[in-house]
């Protein structure tokens, strides 16, 4: 039986990840605090896009134990979990023949938030300007910017964003490295996969660091 | 699940709109369909045989079918389907909504073609109007099968070639009532009969998305 306290937001204990029979993840083990940054790195196929994936309830805990946000992630409704988290991937996250606007309002609606946000979002990560461009006209950088967009309108308790600064000039990454340092004072969890360490050593993430589907490294 | 399903349907009316995939491919892929069917048949032959109901429908499916890949396919990337994922919407209302647009595009889709059926099958003018209502059933219960149908071949990223294979058994019975209907229709006999087996699979259809669609999706 997996607990967590109100500190905690994530707890996995020797959680298994089997897709296929094979082991995305082969036991892991860690928790993570309310409004904590981590950053988890490890070469191509260690892991890392899965255990982002366990955290957000977009596959299923074969083995083991885990909580997050207080969701058993073997007996919990997912559904409930995934409300609260936001998902960042590295393939675009969003509707390509849609405007980002209109990206925004299709979220909104979903979501029943108020579609007055959708102009402050836009304003803030910078594509005021390209509101009504589709998304498969933007750029890389602007397609992440969509992408955080998108999650910043829902305002999720955990944010996972997997590899974020793929494909991003200075000016994104610096940009990312500030909204991020706003979102974890401001109580939110984020988990980062990245395939190096973060750059920015203003936002001293705790870093970890996996291999062959397990944490074989915590820098906490 | 009413909300889910409008604001559905019309995030995928939308994405139709701006694509044009019906306008500029769908449609006069079965429009060029039709056009063989009535050359196959000749001139003297179009306006006598009574495969022209048969061979409407047989170009239906495969318009159907193209559909439903691009309803599915617009769904398909993995960061798409996680993006929405963590929105936490209703599945039942998701598979109405998908529905819901699928058969507007297969309405569009078949008032275009039983114009062509007038045009290049010869069809009756009065007996082609007379089948609208059965024609509209039919297609709507093709696209609620369809949907599923679509999201239990892997969703967007299932091999197309799968969705046809396990579709066509569910689809045979609604084409063959369709068929029936619309022949009825142009040659008298019992159009309703047929039309009421196409209304009740597509309320049986609807009823299997909104209880199974959810399953299907998260397997």
């Amino acid at each position: 039986m997996t607990t967590s306290s109100s500190s905690t937001r994530v707890t996995l204990r020797d959680a298994v990840v089997l897709v296929g029979g094979f082991p995305l993840l082969s036991g892991v083990n860690l928790d993570l605090a309310v409004g904590s940054l981590s950053v988890v790195t490890g070469a191509n196929g260690a892991g890392k896009t899965s255990l982002l994936r366990l955290l957000g309830g977009l596959v299923t805990l074969s083995r083991g134990t885990g909580e997050v946000s207080g969701i058993d992630l073997k007996a919990g409704d997912l559904r409930v979990l995934r409300r609260r988290v936001g998902w960042l991937g590295h393939e675009g996250s969003f509707y390509d023949d849609l405007s980002a606007n209109e990206n925004l309002v299709f979220a909104a609606k979903a979501l029943e938030r108020p579609l007055a946000d959708i102009a402050t979002v836009l304003d803030r990560v910078g594509l005021s300007a390209r509101a009504s461009t589709p998304a498969k006209q933007l750029s890389a950088g602007q397609r992440r910017r969509l992408g955080l967009a998108w999650i910043m309108l829902r305002r999720p308790e955990l944010w996972l964003l997997d590899e974020p600064y793929a494909s991003l000039d200075d000016e994104g990454r610096t940009f990312f490295d500030e909204l991020i340092s706003d979102v974890v004072n401001a109580g939110a969890t984020v988990v980062v996969s990245a395939h190096d360490p973060l750059r920015s050593s203003a936002l001293r993430p705790r870093t970890l660091t996996m291999a062959g589907g397990l944490i074989v490294g915590d820098d906490s | 699940m009413i909300r889910v399903a409008l604001l559905v349907a019309a995030k995928d009316l939308r994405i139709e709109r701006r694509s044009r995939v019906l306008l500029w491919q769908v449609l006069p892929f079965g429009v060029m369909a039709l056009v063989l069917c009535g050359l196959a048949l000749g001139p003297v032959q179009a306006g006598h045989s009574n495969a022209a109901p048969g061979l409407f429908y047989l170009v239906m499916l495969l318009v159907a079918l193209l559909m439903i890949n691009r309803s599915r396919v617009i769904e398909g990337s993995p960061g798409t389907r996680a993006s929405v994922a963590t929105l936490g919407l209703d599945p039942a209302g998701v598979f109405l909504g998908k529905a819901l647009a699928l058969t507007v595009e297969l309405w569009l889709t078949g008032v275009v073609l039983l114009g062509g059926a007038v045009l290049f099958l010869h069809t009756q003018l009065s007996g082609t109007v007379s089948a609208l209502p059965s024609v509209a059933v039919t297609l709507a219960a093709l696209a609620a099968a369809g949907t599923l149908y679509g999201v239990m071949s892997g969703g967007g990223q299932g091999p197309a070639t799968l969705l046809p294979v396990l579709s066509l058994p569910a689809f045979a019975p609604l084409l063959i009532a369709g068929e029936r209907s619309f022949s009825a229709a142009l040659h008298g006999g019992a159009l309703w009969q047929w039309w009421l087996i196409s209304l009740v699979a597509l309320v049986a259809y609807l009823a299997l998305g909104i209880l199974l669609y959810g399953v299907l999706e998260e397997s």
